[in-house]
């Protein structure tokens, strides 16, 4: 049997090849889909990082060649598509969530700790250990604006800590040689101006308040926490919670804490007390210390669950295999889990009934309903370390 | 594994003797090196707890460089002091309380040959 085509002219053939095309075309690009629900998992020995998406729980994509992802941040664009992953060894890599793949990448310096981005979106300011200081990017390009080394005496250079982004195009960092505060203004991108506060000793990191009004230097170097009101920094800094250990010997720190502005619930913020077993309790309307938390061993993440009602707590090595719950409103921990070996970060959905804690020595992520604090999934990952959700890109201070 | 000089045999085995009523679980053999087993965890404690500091690859972090460069010019006995002791005024710890001094001896010196990869070893 044959089969009859019907005869066609030239363009209508080019017209059949064309609609063909299109079909095509159509048919291999997947739905629409928003980002509000996505994420990204560092995998910190490979130098990938997994795309995961929170409702169904599951990794959409394995995105590589990121490099030495040892200690690695994530900021997000406005619309939560671009991930730019500053890595340790000074790379800065844009990571398109949606398509899955590396959309630029540039090597920004030596030794990187993280970095952050402007209120408008437009600009990315990585902080550097080596050379120490912060550089800032076009968003869009990574194309390099601009620079302000931290060199806080002639010759000598700090390496820059706790980078948090401001309302008014300004970024505030600590430098941990120098212990001092500086707040950059990027109003210019291309003439970045630079205000200087002295902090106090081995600032290690720090976080702005949601409101982006206090920013508060966690201090390796001395019992206490170092406070700039950024409406009036003219008032310079101011020292709170001095001497939380009452003169007792610290206990050897092997990892130092993190901070941001997760610390704060409702009208309390929850720091972690460094070489000490304790979560402090500070009142943001007056900087007192209100209640000082036993924990079971030295906190590294103390992360308020986005209603406030809850704080979690992971820990320093070699406790690194639990994590607790505290309770806010009776200020005692109300359950310890097991997630797993060597503990390292955990993110609350964006707002808060699950969280996803990854457990690096069992290759895996957990993720725990905070109210039953039962297990709901876990997924596969090598080495996992930083978890960050989309969510961030609407934060002031992440 | 490399056949250790004589000499360095010699001191390695005495070092072995001395820290032996010290460190009564001592996971040292007696040719001076931890056993293989042990090697494995104190190359994972270094790259990855270590690393918290001074970085996955030991290119430095808030701690330094730990490459061969940085620290074959220093003396093996105050590396060693630094691992077993930390550093007073820096953010240096102790890590007595993980690692016996042969043990952190053994750490210097693969340090300074180049450090061997997380589950490697050997």
């Amino acid at each position: 049997m044959t089969i009859r085509l019907p005869r066609l002219s030239l363009p209508q053939l080019c017209a059949v090849a064309l609609a063909t095309l299109l079909l095509a075309a159509c048919s291999s690009t997947p739905a629409p889909r928003g980002t509000g629900d996505l994420g990204l998992v560092i995998e910190r020995a490979s130098g990938q990082v997994a795309v995961v998406e929170t409702t169904g729980r599951s990794r959409l994509a394995t995105v590589q060649g990121l490099g030495d992802l040892s200690h690695a941040h994530v900021t997000y664009s406005r619309d939560g598509r671009y991930g730019y992953v500053f890595g340790r060894d000074g790379g800065l890599t844009k990571v398109d969530l949606l398509l899955g793949r590396i959309d630029r990448r540039v090597v920004q310096a030596g030794n990187s700790i993280g970095g952050s981005i402007s209120q408008d979106g437009r600009l990315v300011v990585a902080q550097n250990y080596d050379p120490g200081g912060i550089r800032v990017f076009d968003a869009d390009t990574l194309e390099p604006l601009s620079e302000v080394p931290a060199e806080y005496a002639p010759g000598f250079r700090s390496k820059v800590v706790g980078l948090a982004d401001l309302p008014g195009q300004r970024f505030a960092y600590a430098l941990f040689e120098a212990g001092e505060i500086w707040v950059t203004d990027l109003s210019d991108p291309r003439q970045p101006r630079t205000q200087r506060y002295p902090a106090g000793r081995q600032p290690y990191d720090a976080l702005v308040t949601p409101d982006g009004r206090h920013f508060i230097a966690g201090l390796f170097g001395e019992d206490g926490l170092a406070l700039l009101d950024l409406w009036h920094p003219e008032q310079g800094v101011r020292k709170i919670l001095s001497g939380y250990g009452r003169g007792e010997q610290p206990l050897p720190v092997y990892k130092m804490p993190h901070l941001r502005g997760w610390a704060v619930a409702g009208d309390y913020a929850w720091l972690p007390a460094i070489g000490r077993h304790e979560v402090l309790v500070v009142d943001t309307r007056d900087w007192r210390e209100v209640a000082r938390v036993p924990v079971h061993s030295q906190p590294v993440f103390v992360m308020a669950r986005p209603d406030g009602r809850q704080v979690w707590v992971n820990f320093a090595f070699p406790d690194n295999g639990k994590l607790q719950v505290i309770d806010t409103e009776s200020r005692s921990v109300v359950e310890t889990l097991e997630p797993g070996r060597a503990v390292l970060h955990m993110e609350f959905t964006p707002r808060g009934e699950a969280v996803w804690v990854s457990a690096r020595d069992d290759d895996k992520v957990v993720v725990y309903d905070t109210e039953t604090r039962r297990p709901l999934a876990e997924l596969p990952a090598a080495k996992p370390s930083g978890i960050f959700f989309t969510s961030r890109a609407a934060r002031t201070g992440f | 594994m490399n056949k250790l000089p004589p000499l360095a045999l010699h001191v390695a085995v005495l070092l072995c003797v001395a820290f032996a009523s010290a460190y009564a679980s001592a996971s040292v053999a007696g040719g001076g090196e931890p056993r293989l087993e042990r090697q494995r965890e104190l190359v994972r404690l270094v790259r990855q707890d270590c690393g918290s500091c001074h970085g996955l690859s030991l290119a430095g972090g808030l701690g330094p460089a730990l490459l061969p460069a940085a620290v074959a010019e220093k003396p093996v006995e105050l590396l060693v002091g630094t691992i077993m002791d930390g550093r007073p005024g820096t953010a240096m710890p102790g890590w007595s309380r993980f690692v016996s001094a042969p043990e952190a001896e053994w750490v210097v010196r693969q340090l300074i040959a180049g450090f061997p990869q997380d589950g490697g070893g050997q």
